[in-house]
């Protein structure tokens, strides 16, 4: 059924870019300088827009009077079909950092496919999220460099985030029948495709930075489906709270 | 239909007074968020349809901006109003207006300092690169371009710090996007 396609789709869009903001908010005030607080936090206002747009489309697509609240605060773990990668904890600063380097390398390639999406709202909010994400990308790629070319203990703990990091990459690239099916329409992007250009780029920044590409090829997968580790499901207790305690509630 | 362009002309002309909420100094006419004015003589009566652009996915300011809209008008005795949000074509600080730019420097931000010219094709080889980093910032208390970057990112999602080598003083940059 291709409606269920589409919607689960859009619904992986979004669950990735709430997720990971919900991620970077818990930086908030903690960050290891202004400056990094304030970018952290302007990237998850980015993310959260996006993830509406997402959200809400998947919401309508889907036909069952969920909105992008429903959507966001009343689904249980098993549900939401994040990549696994950004649901991992921030850990130091290097984790945080690195995380956001692997996503945001993947992300611009799936947005820059997307853009040319046979569904115009697809392809609109694509156009609309890439500005962002080229931005996130840029700093993120930047920062690689610096602590990764950087002090013997920045580049220690830049490469113990990256080999750890590691095995959440592999599923950002597996299709599954939705994506194979979704991808050969025109309407979303068969992320097998990507493999290439995000390994070129990754290793380009990663030469620079002078870090190693891992070599093991044991990858996690199943956040797509729904088969979170335990991480997510704390992510979320703290999200819902308030909507799970007070259903409803607005001010 | 001459008169509903004139009414559409008198309905710009209010929302050019509609400030920006987290920029105040500028309207949102000046960011170029408003897109279209459009007048629809309905059964019911005449509904004043206002396209609006969000700026940045996430921007707060969003939401406040359509309220301002909606007050606007009913203060001036439009009683229906539409609000239609559209995201395609993507907001770009290209449509700023010339005196919305003017008014970001006298107000100390510095405004974009190139044009993003709607480039929605991006060369992911080249994005880390400095080079396709922004042209200088001219500072907006001096008018030095001698002016690096402090952060990224400022006080709100369409904004970053710079500084300035010649007169030292720092200032926001209004990011070109």
């Amino acid at each position: 059924m291709l409606l269920d396609d589409k919607s689960v789709y859009l619904m992986r869009l979004g669950d990735n870019a709430l997720v990971l903001s919900q991620r970077l908010s818990e930086w908030c005030g903690k960050g290891p300088a202004f400056e990094e607080d304030m970018a952290l936090t302007n990237t998850a206002l980015d993310l959260i827009g996006q993830a509406r747009m997402w959200l809400s489309y998947a919401g309508e697509v889907e036909g069952r009077g969920r909105d992008e609240d429903a959507l966001a605060f009343r689904r249980d773990s098993h549900e939401f079909t994040n990549l696994l990668l950004v649901e991992q904890p921030n850990g130091d600063y290097a984790h945080t950092l690195v995380r956001q380097f692997f996503f945001d390398v993947w992300h611009q390639l799936v947005l820059d496919a997307l853009m040319r999406s046979s569904d115009d709202r697809i392809a609109d909010i694509a156009a609309k999220a890439i500005k962002e994400v080229a931005y996130h990308l840029r700093r993120s790629s930047d920062l690689v460099v610096r602590l990764g070319d950087g002090s013997a203990e920045s580049r220690r703990r830049m490469q113990d985030a990256v080999d750890e990091l590691w095995m959440y990459t592999g599923e950002m690239f597996n299709a599954d029948e939705t994506e194979e099916l979704l991808g050969a329409q025109g309407l979303a992007c068969d992320p097998s495709t990507l493999k290439d250009a995000w390994l070129a780029m990754v290793s380009e920044v990663f030469a620079e930075a002078t870090l190693t590409l891992p070599e093991g090829e044991w990858m996690q997968k199943g956040g797509k489906q729904g088969r979170h580790g335990e991480h997510l499901g704390l992510l979320l207790a703290e999200m819902q709270f308030l909507q799970r305690a007070y259903p409803g509630a607005t001010w | 239909m001459g008169d509903l362009r004139e009414r559409s002309e008198r309905v710009w002309g209010w929302l050019a007074d509609v400030p920006d909420p987290e920029i105040p100094v500028i309207s949102i006419v000046d960011l170029g968020i408003v897109r279209e004015v459009n007048w629809h003589d309905e059964p019911a009566g005449a509904v004043c349809e206002v396209v609006i652009t969000p700026t940045y996915s996430g921007c707060p300011a969003t939401e406040v901006i359509g309220r301002s809209i909606e007050e606007a008008l009913r203060e001036r005795g439009v009683e229906r109003v539409r609000l239609e949000s559209r995201i395609a074509p993507a907001w770009t600080t290209d449509w700023l207006t010339s005196e919305g730019r003017r008014k970001l420097s006298e107000y100390g931000i510095a405004p974009p300092a190139r044009r993003a010219d709607g480039r929605q094709v991006i060369d992911i080889s080249g994005l880390r690169r400095r080079t396709v980093d922004d042209a200088p910032a001219a500072c907006p208390h001096c008018g030095s371009t001698h002016t690096e970057p402090i952060s990224r990112h400022g006080s709100t999602p369409c904004k970053a710090l710079h500084r300035c080598l010649d007169c030292r003083e720092p200032f926001d940059y209004f990011k070109c996007h």
